[in-house]
């Protein structure tokens, strides 16, 4: 969708500002949203994609004027309310109101390290040969589906280049909407920074995103 | 240090003056622990996996590795998801790594404009900058004003190769090895590594920087 996430050739945030020596975390709720960010993701009421969705639908002035982690938690919130888990008087009053929902697991301290040291491979089986070869010139496809997507708009309508071929990955655009993983082949595409922004670039200079089949046409 | 901005935030630890986000969450844990959907003792587990046991010394580790080590640079070159594991730097936003090697002829930075996708076996949790608007929007547009901004200023025939991780591959930028640290062994060249180095927007410190 093209929502406050989608930031990639905007202008006017200023300038980037690294804070020295940062810490982690900033505050104790920080960490708490973090963590029950990943604890509720290891229940499997949702997946990555279907977590990303949420927070990419926030209205694109509150997710502009929002912290990272007050973004994780506006989206944390809006799952919990889809999947009914928690009604918005249970919200309002921090208090159990109705019966839990069962959910297929819930994440012990003993299970953690070896959930985070396990991780969630993406790769699947491909199911059809590659449409598009190392070297092909494709373009990103003119589409602007109103759900979730992770083909950036500044790469919409741009010609690039097959760079590198990574096997079939869940199809976030299918998996965030109860689509079920759809394996697409992955790619990485070459722009050149003169494609994307014009003729004044670097002539050397370029961008390279990893891409699914289905964003790509030949060009 | 001088902050020229204003951390009120800091204050996180004093009751009165816990802000109304605080005062949310807090609220939203009581309520998934009440219904049993979150094990509080699993959130410290995470939160102090994430702050003390992962972050940027694992990748300069890596990195330090393949400076001193040419059969470990061809490997993590060519499959650095198993190159990187082999140090058990492995999981979660790290499960499909690619590493790119910085030369004096390219140079790679790495972003993530959609979300705040980052390698975190590798590099721990990303700084506020990387996810935040400025760098997202810029990183694409105008890497080398960004990279100038960090104190990167390169030549014109340097290329630029901005990574915008938009799927699930997760990218760790090999920097140039400095001149001068011929003989360092690799715990010594690992404290030349900085967070910034493997980001892309920064370069490793200068060897006279570091104590032998």
């Amino acid at each position: 969708m093209n929502g406050g996430q989608d930031l990639g050739g905007m202008m006017g945030f200023g300038p980037i500002d690294p804070e020295p020596d940062e810490p982690v975390f900033h505050a104790r709720w920080e960490q708490r949203v973090f963590a029950a960010t990943l604890a509720m993701g290891s229940t499997g009421m949702w997946n990555i994609d279907m977590a990303r969705h949420a927070r990419e639908s926030l209205h694109p002035a509150h997710y502009l004027t929002s912290s990272y982690y007050q973004i994780w938690l506006a989206g944390l919130t809006r799952l919990l309310g889809e999947m009914n888990l928690v009604t918005p008087e249970e919200l309002a009053s921090g208090r159990q109101i109705e019966q839990p929902l069962p959910v297929p697991r819930v994440l012990a301290a003993a299970d953690v390290d070896r959930l985070m040291s396990k991780g969630a491979r993406t790769s699947r089986e491909s199911r059809a040969p590659a449409r598009f070869r190392q070297g092909d010139r494709v373009r990103g496809r003119n589409m602007h589906p109103p759900g979730h997507t992770r083909l950036p708009r500044y790469l919409r309508g741009r010609q690039g280049e097959i760079v590198a071929l990574h096997g079939a990955h869940v199809f976030p655009d299918s998996n965030a909407h109860g689509g079920g993983e759809d394996p697409q082949w992955l790619y990485t595409v070459r722009f050149t920074a003169r494609e994307l922004w014009g003729e004044d670039r670097n002539a050397s200079d370029s961008v390279h995103a990893d891409l699914w089949e289905p964003y790509l046409e030949p060009a | 240090m001088n902050h020229d901005h204003d951390h009120d935030h800091h204050d996180h630890d004093d009751a009165t003056a816990m802000s109304e986000t605080g005062l949310r969450v807090k609220a939203l844990e009581s309520l998934l622990v009440e219904k049993g959907y979150v094990d509080p003792q699993a959130l410290d587990r995470l939160i102090e996996t994430y702050e003390h046991k992962v972050g940027p010394r694992n990748g300069a580790r890596v990195v330090a590795r393949a400076w001193a080590d040419p059969d470990y640079k061809r490997w993590l070159l060519a499959d650095a998801t198993a190159a990187i594991a082999s140090f058990g730097y492995a999981g979660r936003q790290s499960e499909h790594m690619v590493a790119l090697e910085n030369t004096p002829e390219l140079h790679n930075m790495v972003v993530c404009t959609l979300c705040s996708c980052y390698p975190w076996g590798v590099l721990g949790l990303p700084p506020v900058w990387y996810k935040s608007a400025p760098y997202r929007s810029r990183a694409v547009l105008e890497p080398r004003r960004v990279l100038a901004e960090f104190g990167v200023v390169l030549a014109e025939d340097t290329q630029v190769r901005v990574w915008d991780s938009t799927a699930e591959l997760r990218y760790l930028v090999l920097p140039m090895r400095p001149r001068g640290t011929e003989d360092w062994t690799q715990e010594r060249l690992a404290r030349l590594v900085t967070r910034d180095a493997m980001i892309g927007t920064g370069l490793p410190l200068d060897p006279g920087m570091v104590a032998p």
